[in-house]
């Protein structure tokens, strides 16, 4: 099996694909009855150095419904100069530039290594990178403080010709013109009402070209049409301005009375950004970042009312329907989600607040527009400085790791139809021949547009074998599928990247073994789960547990090899073995479990499990425990409550959490003082190695997750106490005293218990 | 008739079925009384030849006009005084002290004897028709009452002989621009009085069957002759002449106002006028005296119509004399009389009627030995509260009586407790908020960087309450042209910040703390943002205005700040840009001299009436200052002003080298004058009558409480009363009232006017105590409410007809008999035809179309909250109503020509020769050019503009 291990990988690095399954069944009804849908996880971004840099435009197939690209898949007849294509087997004439093709004279796009290409394209306006501050200014002084410099420091990040505008928000929006000399100058909009893009902008006097007020700045709007606004400036000219301007930024100045929530008019400031951009730079790169410290309070939007005897909902009140703002808020920001995505923009959201702060409402503003979620406690922290720095990070030549304004289109060969796609996307409602009717995630389009994305950007995108039974697939027949990705390149330069795949078909009959080991259990747990917590949003948890259990039962009695009604004869292929584990920890996990989170935490969770790349997903899943010992060097362990040892160092990482937890025995010597003592040197270098492995993740991830260190009884302990299976509990008293790890106070089952149980259901002929 | 009650008071509304009846009285030019109180010099015209009977004696004997002039209300002046020569003149005066309330006139006593001979003529002379007829009755023998009962004779003539007259009456106001010319009589120096031209043909001659002529005084005067250096050459010539009589009116007859000034400033002028008496009328407001506060209030508080009401209804139909009081509750008072005291009862609060909620003031009568006071307005009687008690003197007044001022003053004010305050909070200091335009046209003529200037200097003198140094008044600072632009001057910034709200549909204020500063911390930021105001929309091209959200912008910033306020608003143009209130030009002349031409006066939209009633609730008072080039709506754009107790300032045309002078005085003086605010003003009166009207710039919620958002000391409420039953001639008529209000310092309190008036069940009492200045008052103010819902024909027939018809009911029971053709005036009225006309001749009044209707309605809601005299502590006192109303006929005509072009013009200087000007009544020299006009007046500064500056 190592070779589809190492197929799989290397597919992975070279296209940033991973299918469930990498060899396909050849009938719509085999398909179905795998369970496990054929899918895949796509990386559009996937950093590559390999790339060579193709300075032209693709070829394009001369079928309008088709409009392939050319792709090494497809035959080409160097005399003739002809080239089918592989999706719908149009002959095409290869254009004048390409006489001189031959077999020894290939463009790069037909090599086979360069099943993934990336095109630049030269024409067209460049329009510049713009970032939209939305600052809330209803935050402790201390926070505000820390916000403002962060936002002067991030200044010099941006690039110099990027253009940078302002918004403060609190009791009213204000949105600041800069550029203004002697005075500093705003416009003010009320935080309870909300207005139409075209109101905003007759408001701020975008609608007409020369705006009375404004300042005189001859000739530069004939330089550049779009710098005609002043609320958007280049990073360049008015830096000094602005870092002047953040400086003297003051808290919302209306008094808040005791027992009040400050009036915080997020909805409006939203819609005004977003008004703002829509009316000037329609279809650029651009970002809107909100930075708030908590819930809205008025207006379209809120979330809360500001009395503060009224708590902001939780997942008891939604299930009770006690939220009374959340459906209206919810539609509000769905609303703004949906202009921002069609204008190509994107918002992001950091929210800073010890209680919850709307993302829950707000979520699709970034779910939608492919935007950032941060949560955090505080603007005054290292998760919130080190997360915002990190996305004006550069990548090994310079460029920003962002990217605008993607579209995102797949292509498939006749046998397969798109049944939808999950991810940081919206529907470009383009349908056609290969759009499946069956929707599963965002269906019933063939393009999606990604109004930002980075390089890990992921999306699962879903397909369905429609081949009819009755009409097989000759032997050795391949399907194709072409990804098309065009976008904005932080270098303002629009780019096309394309990646064709082909896989083979088998028939499930005859040839079951090999599809049962092209079965990539990794990509096809998150691919799930990604199905599944897509339906969380809308489905109550317990329905989408019993759909997930369902279909694990399923795929077990498929593929798991078995006596009827004899559990302890139930064996599963290595290809397989892992995947009733994912399902385990994935059923626990924040996504499906609304238990012990708030709503803001799930939205948040969710956000990112939505675009994560296959590795970091499964860390979510299933998070990653390191033991570190005096024994040996440090090694990965079960999450299970029995890796909790006395003597051990555990080093758990979800994802959003970094955890060093000191076993108990160590965390006395730690007590004791031992690290500091000469002759104990190597206990100090064993309590530095899960710290600097911690440091190495944290540096490498974004959002910076927390980083929690803690010991054996530590309040703090809980992250880990909750993460792990809970083999061992006050109920099972077997491991009770015994030296092997410590017992987790919970009722949970533990996946011995599933997996036994799930056995007996696999094997049981009844279900 | 038809002339159904534009106004909703009983005279006029009871007229009606009288009226057909009694104008014709007026046919008849009585000869103005006086022509018989001339004294010797004045020879009686031939003219009176004319009238039937009333051939003047020309030789009155010498005393004759003495006792004339006694006779008449104090008010006029005497002959004899003015005339320095004659010698009995000065034996005249002597005989002013009042008379004991022996019969209820205070009337100074006139010379029996004389008054005896002057009944003995009274059927021929003119002495009847103006202040004679009254005296006897006043006077008190019983034989000279009788006699004008013995007049009765004439009455049953009237009808038939005033038929014609009435009939005439409507055409007036059309013909009065011939006629009227000059109110003033050309003096010549030969004629003496004049004498009424025959009344020949009464209805045929329109003009001359006007009242306004009435004899006058004024040519017989040395002084007057001076006055006319120039002289009418044509007067002496008429006199000379025999009178062509038959239908010219000789000028020369008309009684002149002037000269009843002048007459009631030699009489009293520089006197000390007690207000001890009940019902005693006082001096006109042009005549500089002292006033001593004994137990009435003063009369720069509160004037009436009459002194004397009536005591029934019944009789308060028949003579059809307004009932009314002129409250100018915040006169300014002359440095050298008292200020108001200050009562501060502590908690307790001040002391009040259980029922009537009156509060203590004189009128109060104490009884058992203390322990209680009747209520001298509803009679109740009221357990004294413990802290307040005191016992009595052996002739039952409070042994504090001396000590308290609330039971010896008929002024004074009380600190109001937490009761009286909104929300039972103290109030906060009130703030001004400077709201400038900065569209093209202000920018260009210079007008923003003229104010921004001025700004910081008037801002140093910001009104303060005396015993704080600085002032407690906070300022903030919009600007707007389409959108609104407010700053942020916070003493702590490095430079202002501004906020711009573009939501205009939706104004609201942007920020609060910053906003409203005081100018002492934040003066560095102010001055830096007034400097950079010029600058910052030196290149603005914006044409476009709002109006209604820059209002409603300033009350939310008030509302916002919890305090009351002013807001400063300085504007140029019609305000056409999309928002509330947004108007369109709908000046339309052609709706002149139709039933439509009311519309012209009413607001285009609602928006602004209701924005009104909003700022008044919240004690926001707007005070603009228009710089139109064109058409822009005053009547909309003025109403705010008006109903909030602002003032309306505007200067047609405004060019800095001519203008900029008279605006930055009317800026700085409307900035530092004194001004309550956030007022509530109610009028208790004693049983028997009660207040049934109110006009002035107020607004009203329910029958009895006045609310105004500022009240300053320009601003008078005219409170009209009715009988509700019979008033007794014992406890005569009591008014109090009340306001509260907030200071300028941000207290609360109450200040209370007192007034007691006499009852009289004699018609010839109530003509005798008539104030004219106070009647005019309320004609054109009754009549200028008017307009906003009647035709103006028919509001001009009202006028004409309830003059004439309070002159006839006078003739009737008043007077001694005389020829029919004769026009008989009391002489408390000796002025009102002449007053009427004017009035009829103002350019609100007068429907033609070469007058702007901004400037109609910019006059009328001017006048609309006008006081009497606007006594200004000056020696000379601008009777603005007078003035403007009595100008009229000049005026107007010039206006046609020059405005506005012509600004540099001041018609109203032409028809006055300098000489005169020095000397005539201060209408003359105050008034400050007009508003469109030059800059050229005589005493530019320092002066508020006035209402003739358009006639």
């Amino acid at each position: 099996m190592a070779t589809y291990l190492e197929f799989i990988q290397q597919n992975e690095e070279r296209d940033g694909v991973r299918f469930s399954w990498n060899v396909w069944p050849s009938s719509r009804l085999e398909a179905t009855r795998m369970v496990v849908p054929l899918a895949c996880l796509l990386t559009p971004l996937k950093e590559r150095l390999d790339l060579p840099p193709v300075q032209y435009e693709p070829v394009l197939c001369s079928r309008p419904t088709c409009k392939a690209i050319l792709n090494p898949l497809c035959q080409v007849d160097y005399r003739a100069k002809l080239w089918a294509c592989n999706f719908c087997f149009q002959r095409n004439q290869f254009p004048p530039a390409y006489t001189g093709i031959s077999e020894v004279n290939q463009p790069a796009e037909l090599m086979p290594q360069f099943s993934t290409i990336e095109y630049m394209i030269q024409r067209g306006p460049q329009s510049p990178l713009v970032f939209l501050y939305v600052v809330d200014t209803c935050l402790e002084e201390e926070d505000l403080q820390a916000l403002k410099e962060s936002l002067q420091m991030s200044l010099s990040l941006l690039p110099p010709d990027a253009l940078v505008g302002l918004i403060t928000f609190g009791r009213m929006v204000q949105v600041h013109e800069l550029s203004c000399e002697g005075i500093s100058k705003s416009y003010v909009f009320r935080g309870t009402k909300d207005l139409t893009a075209k109101q905003i902008q007759d408001m701020l006097g975008l609608t007409k070209p020369a705006m009375p007020m404004q300042q005189a700045r001859p000739a530069q709007p004939q330089e550049h049409p779009f710098v005609s606004s002043r609320f958007l400036q280049p990073v360049h000219k008015i830096d000094m301005n602005l870092t002047d301007l953040l400086g003297e930024l003051q808290r919302d100045p209306w008094p808040v009375n005791q027992g009040k929530r400050p009036l915080r008019s997020t909805g409006v400031a939203l819609s005004i950004a977003v008004g703002l951009l829509e009316g000037t730079f329609p279809n650029t790169g651009a970002r809107i970042m909100l930075f708030t410290g908590g819930p809205p309070t008025q207006g379209p939007g809120m979330v809360v009312g500001d009395e503060l005897k009224v708590p902001i909902r939780s997942w008891h009140d939604i299930e009770k329907d006690n939220a009374r703002f959340m459906k209206k808020a919810t539609k509000h920001y769905e609303m703004l989600a949906n202009r921002t995505a069609t204008n190509g923009h994107c918002i992001d959201i950091y929210a800073c607040a010890l209680d919850q702060t709307g993302l829950l409402e707000m979520k699709c503003c970034a779910n939608l527009t492919g935007g950032y979620m941060v949560m955090g406690d505080s603007f005054n922290t290292s998760l919130f400085k080190q997360t915002f720095q990190r996305i004006f990070s550069k990548d090994f030549n310079g460029d920003f790791r962002m990217a605008f304004g993607a579209t995102l289109e797949v292509k498939t060969s006749r046998e397969l139809k798109i049944a939808g796609a999950i991810g940081p996307c919206v529907s470009l409602n383009v349908k056609g021949p290969c759009v499946s009717e069956n929707e599963l995630g965002v269906g019933g389009t063939s393009q999606w547009k990604i109004c930002a994305l980075d390089a890990t950007s992921t999306l699962g995108i879903y397909f369905e074998v429609v081949n009819q039974h009755n009409a097989p697939i000759p032997q050795g027949g391949r399907g194709a599928i072409q990804f098309v990705t065009q976008y904005q390149h932080s270098s303002t330069q629009r780019r096309i990247r394309v990646t064709t795949i082909a896989r083979n078909w088998a028939d499930a009959q005859s040839q079951f073994k090999h599809i049962e080991a092209a079965f990539d259990q990794e990509a096809a747990a998150v691919l799930m789960a990604r199905l599944g917590v897509f339906r969380a949003e809308s489905e109550e948890g317990p329905d989408i547990l019993r759909w997930l259990d369902r279909q694990l039962i399923r795929l077990c009695q498929k593929f798991g090899q078995y006596n009827k009604e004899d559990p302890t004869s139930f064996r599963l292929s290595d290809s397989f073995s892992l995947y009733p584990q994912f399902m385990f920890h994935l059923r626990r996990s924040p996504f499906l479990q609304v238990f012990n989170n708030s709503p803001d935490e799930s939205s948040y969770y969710r956000h990112h499990f939505a675009r994560q790349d296959l590795t970091q997903s499964l860390i979510m899943i299933q998070p990653i425990l390191y033991s570190y010992s005096f024994h040996g060097p440090p090694e990965p362990v079960l999450l299970d409550s029995s890796s909790i040892l006395a003597d051990r160092i555990l080093l758990m990482d979800t994802f959003f959490q970094i955890v060093i937890y000191l076993g108990e025995t160590i965390a006395q010597w730690r007590k004791a003082g031992y690290q500091d003592m000469p002759e104990y040197e190597n206990f100090k270098h064993l309590l530095q190695a899960p710290v600097d492995d911690a440091q190495e993740i944290l540096q490498a991830r974004f959002p910076m997750p927390r980083y929690i260190n803690t010991e054996h009884g530590g309040s703090q302990a809980r992250f880990l106490l909750s993460k792990v299976n809970p083999s061992q509990t006050h109920n099972n008293l077997y491991a009770w005293g015994q030296e092997t790890g410590a017992p987790i106070l919970t009722d949970d089952v533990s996946l011995q218990v599933f997996m036994d149980h799930l056995k007996k259901l696999a094997v049981s002929s009844a279900s | 008739m038809s002339q159904q009650g534009y106004v909703a008071t009983p005279p006029y509304s009871q007229s009606q079925s009288g009226m057909g009846l009694s104008p014709p009285l007026y046919g008849h030019y009585g000869d103005p009384s006086h022509a018989g109180a001339p004294p010797g010099a004045m020879k009686p015209a031939g003219p009176m030849g004319a009238a039937p009977g009333g051939v003047l004696p020309p030789g009155p004997p010498p005393p004759g006009p003495q006792q004339f002039g006694q006779n008449g209300a104090h008010a006029q002046g005497r002959p004899p005084q003015r005339f320095p020569g004659p010698p009995p003149a000065s034996s005249a005066p002597p005989s002013y002290a009042p008379y004991p309330p022996a019969t209820q006139s205070s009337y100074p006593s006139p010379l029996p004897p004389a008054s005896v001979s002057q009944l003995g003529r009274q059927l021929d002379t003119m002495h009847i028709s103006y202040g004679s007829g009254m005296a006897p009755p006043g006077q008190g023998p019983p034989g000279s009452l009788s006699a004008p009962s013995g007049q009765g004779p004439p009455p049953p003539l009237q009808p038939s002989i005033l038929q014609p007259g009435s009939q005439v009456l409507p055409p007036p106001p059309t013909t009065l621009n011939g006629l009227g010319a000059p109110p003033m009589p050309p003096p010549g120096p030969a004629p003496p009085n004049a004498q009424l031209q025959p009344p020949p043909l009464p209805g045929q001659t329109l003009g001359s069957g006007f009242p306004p002529q009435q004899g006058n005084y004024g040519p017989q005067m040395p002084g007057a002759q001076l006055a006319y250096p120039g002289g009418f050459p044509g007067g002496p010539a008429q006199m000379a002449g025999p009178p062509p009589p038959q239908r010219k009116l000789d000028p020369d007859a008309v009684p002149s106002p002037i000269q009843v000034i002048e007459n009631d400033r030699a009489t009293r002028g520089g006197q000390v006028y007690a207000t001890s008496t009940r019902g005693q009328v006082p001096p006109l407001v042009t005549t500089d005296c002292v006033v001593q506060d004994q137990g009435n209030a003063s009369p720069r508080y509160i004037r009436c119509t009459t002194y004397c009401f009536p005591c029934t209804a019944d009789m308060a139909k028949q003579a059809q004399i307004p009932l009314a009081a002129v409250i100018t509750p915040f006169a300014t008072v002359p440095s050298n009389e008292t200020p108001l005291y200050l009562v501060n009862h502590g908690e307790a609060g001040p002391v009040r009627c259980n029922r009537c909620k009156a509060y203590m003031c004189p009128f109060m009568q104490f009884i058992e030995g203390g322990r209680r006071f009747q209520c001298g307005f509803c009679s109740c009687v009221n357990e004294v509260p413990p802290f307040y008690f005191q016992h009595l003197d052996h002739v039952g007044r409070r042994l504090d009586h001396g000590e308290r001022p609330e039971l010896s003053l008929g002024s004074y004010e009380f600190v109001a407790t937490l009761d009286y305050c909104r929300k039972n909070k103290p109030p906060n200091p009130p703030a001004f908020i400077f709201m400038i335009d900065v569209s093209y046209s202000n920018i260009k003529s210079g007008l923003v960087r003229l104010i921004c200037e001025e700004l910081k200097t008037v801002l140093e003198r910001l009104p303060r309450e005396e015993p704080e140094a600085p002032s407690a008044v906070r300022v903030g600072f919009v600007t707007y042209n389409k959108v609104l632009h407010f700053f942020n001057v916070k003493s702590n910034l490095a430079q202002p910040q501004m906020m711009v709200v573009t939501d205009v549909g939706e104004v609201f204020v942007p920020l609060l703390d910053g906003f409203l500063v005081n100018y002492h911390e934040s003066q560095s930021v102010i001055h830096n943002l007034l400097d950079q105001i010029p600058e910052m929309f030196a290149d603005s091209n914006e044409n476009e205005t709002v109006f209604a959200p820059v209002i409603q912008a300033g009350m939310e910033a008030l509302k916002a700040a919890d305090c009351p306020g002013k807001l400063l608003i300085f504007h140029s143009s019609l305000p056409t840009a999309e928002a509330p209130g947004k108007l369109r030009n709908r000046d339309d002349k052609k709706l002149i001299n139709t039933d439509k031409e009311k519309i012209l006066f009413q607001p285009q939209t609602s928006v602004y009436d209701s924005l009104a009633r909003d700022c008044v609730a919240h004690g926001c008072c707007v005070t603009l200052f228009l710089f139109p080039s064109q058409y822009v709506d005053v009547a909309s754009l003025g109403l705010v002003p008006q109903l909030t107790g602002g003032t309306l300032y505007k200067y047609n045309n405004f060019q800095m080298h001519l203008d900029s002078q008279q605006f930055l005085n009317d800026l700085r003086n409307d900035i530092e004058k004194k001004i309550g605010f956030d007022a509530i003003m109610r009028v208790r009166t004693s049983t028997g009558f009660r207040a049934t009207d109110f006009f002035g710039g107020i607004v009203m919620n329910n029958t009895t409480d006045v609310e105004m958002a500022a009240v300053d000391c320009d601003k008078a409420v005219t409170v009209e009363f009715k009988h509700d039953d019979k008033l007794s001639e014992d406890s005569g008529a009591l008014i109090q009232c009340a306001v509260l209000y907030t200071t300028i310092g941000g207290q609360r309190r109450l200040r209370i006017h007192n007034l007691a008036l006499s009852c009289s069940a004699q018609l010839a009492d109530l003509y005798k105590s008539c104030e004219t200045d106070t009647l005019i008052n309320f004609f054109a103010k009754s009549a200028f409410k008017a307009v906003l819902h009647q035709p103006l024909k028919l509001i001009r027939e009202i006028l004409v007809n309830q003059t004439s018809h309070m002159l006839a009911c006078y003739r009737k029971n008043c007077a001694s008999p005389s020829a029919a053709s004769q026009l008989i005036l009391p002489d408390s009225m000796k002025v009102l035809p002449v007053y009427m006309n004017s009035l009829l001749k103002s350019c609100v009044l007068l429907s033609r179309p070469d007058i702007p209707t901004d400037e109609r309605a910019f006059q009328r809601q001017l006048v609309m909250t006008m006081g009497v005299g606007g006594w200004r502590g000056g020696a000379e006192t601008p009777r603005a109503l007078d003035s403007c109303v009595c100008r009229g006929p000049h005026r107007h005509v010039s206006v046609a020509q020059s405005h506005p072009v012509a600004r540099a013009e001041r018609p109203d200087r032409r028809p006055w020769p300098a000489g005169q000007r020095v000397r005539a009544p201060a209408w003359c020299r105050d008034h400050p050019p007009p508003p469109g006009g030059g800059s050229a007046s005589l005493k530019p500064a320092l002066t508020p503009r006035l209402p003739c500056t358009v006639l």
